[in-house]
This record gives structure tokens, sequence and C-alpha cells, in this order.
């Protein structure tokens, strides 16, 4: 451990090891016993927005943390499976697009921006179309923040 | 120069315990924040979101409540900020890495 690379300029890669799946057992079978929790753990903050401390953001940094977990054990390559690299940056965006996306459709209808009870949901209360208003609005921030956090890792990493 | 320095952190800490000790006590509904006036004299709005938010959305989290719909607006530049953060990290990072 005491002696790094020569760093190369022109490499703009960080250590390639961290690119590497690891050699211990141990975090492999833990990480890979413990991400789909991490992830369950993530979905059930964001669905408790609405009835408890949680929501969008938190959410989607647990959903994050529970795919970094796999890049960080399994590496970059193995990880590709359940979250593909091309993905990320652009899923993000859609994110952004779908909470643009609930705005502009009650804009639409006649309303003004983000104005939940005018979305072209049938058969609901407006009361109601506000509770799925919110609920799309979190879906929308919980995607956002989640491929955002598993983009920027990516390009840190530079794969 | 290091005795300023312990001088300065000895005066903020001074200033935040000060701060500390003046709060006022939980619960207490004569503090500025639990008034239904502010000092101009006009409504404030956490009255109206405390009154109101569960009839409005049928949603039992007054914060949800606020920060999704009352205030969805901000939050949407708080997820384009997120967003905006990811593509500034993939131009800057990949400003010599790009393969042809």
């Amino acid at each position: 451990m005491s002696e790094f690379p020569e760093h190369d300029p022109k490499d703009h890669c960080l250590d390639e090891s961290l690119k590497e799946p690891t050699d211990s057992l141990i975090v492999h079978a833990t990480a890979r016993g413990i991400a789909p929790f991490i992830l369950l753990i993530g979905l059930y903050v964001f669905f408790h927005g609405h009835y408890s401390p949680g929501g969008g953001f938190q959410g989607g940094v647990l959903l994050a943390v529970g795919f970094l977990l796999l890049r960080l054990s399994l590496g970059v390559r193995l990880s590709q499976i359940v979250m593909p690299h091309r993905l990320t940056l652009r899923a993000s965006a859609i994110g952004a697009l779908l909470f643009v996306a609930v705005g502009l459709s009650a804009v639409i209808m006649g309303g003004n921006f983000l104005d939940y009870h005018l979305l072209p949901i049938p058969g609901l209360a407006p009361e109601y179309l506000r509770y799925f208003g919110i609920l799309l609005v979190e879906v929308g921030v919980t995607v956002t923040v989640t491929f955002t956090l598993v983009a920027i890792y990516d390009e840190l990493l530079g794969c | 120069m290091k005795a300023l320095r312990y001088i300065v952190l000895v005066a903020f800490f001074g200033v935040l315990m000060t701060a500390v000790v003046k709060l006022p006590p939980r619960g207490d509904v004569s503090s500025p924040v639990h008034r239904r006036t502010n000092a101009a004299g006009t409504p404030v709005a956490g009255t109206y979101y405390i009154q109101n938010a569960y009839k409005d959305a049928k949603t039992p989290n007054m914060v949800t409540v606020i920060l999704g719909d009352y205030r969805s607006l901000d939050t949407l530049g708080e997820t384009i900020v997120v967003l905006i953060g990811g593509i500034a990290c993939f131009y800057i990072l990949n400003v010599r890495r790009r393969k042809p």
C-alpha cells in the first residue's frame, strides 16, 4: 500500500483498482445481501413521504446508496446489470422532465403551473388529485436524485 | 495569529450560546413563530397551512403538502439544481477524457 503508481497527467482516470470487483468474499457477500434491503428502505422512505418524515430527496439518496454499494463492492462492470452507465444521466433528466410535465399538464387543462387539482386524471376528487399530483412530483424528484448521484460517481471513476 | 483564531472561535461560541439561551421555550404560544399575524399586522402563511393542509390534499404530512403542493415551484428549482450539478460534473470530469 505504501507505493502508489506514478501519476500520469495524461491519465485522468482514478485508480483502476476502484473499478475492479473486491477480492474479499465477506465484502462481496455482505454487499450483495444488504443492497436489496437498502433499496427497499429507500422505497419505503419515498412512499411514506405522505405520512411520515421522508419524501423524494431522502428516498432518492437511499436508493442511490444502494446502487453505489453495488458499484463499490462488485466493481463497475458487474454492477452494470442493475444500473447501466448509459442510463444514469438520461434518466435523471427524465425525472426533472416528469416534474415539468405534471406542471405543464395543469397549464394545458387551464390552470396555473403545478396546479394539481386540474390534472387530467378522471374520476378523482380535487383533494385526491392533489394527493396524486404530489406523488407524481415526488417520483420525479426521486428519479432525478438517484440517477444523478450514481452518474456523478460514474463520472468520477471515468468508466 | 493563532491567538486571534481562538479569540474569534470563543466569540462566535458566545454569540451562538447567547442565541440558544434566548430562544423561547418549546410550545410557547406567544413566541413570534406561533403568532397568526406578523409584526406588520398581516396574517402569516403558516396559519393557513396548518388549518388547510389536510383539507386541501388529504395528506397527513403537512411538510410534504407545503413542499410538494404550496411551494412546488421551489421543489422544481431544487430538482433542477441537482440535475444541473450532475450535468456539470459530466462535462467538467470529461474535459480531456472524451474518447473519439
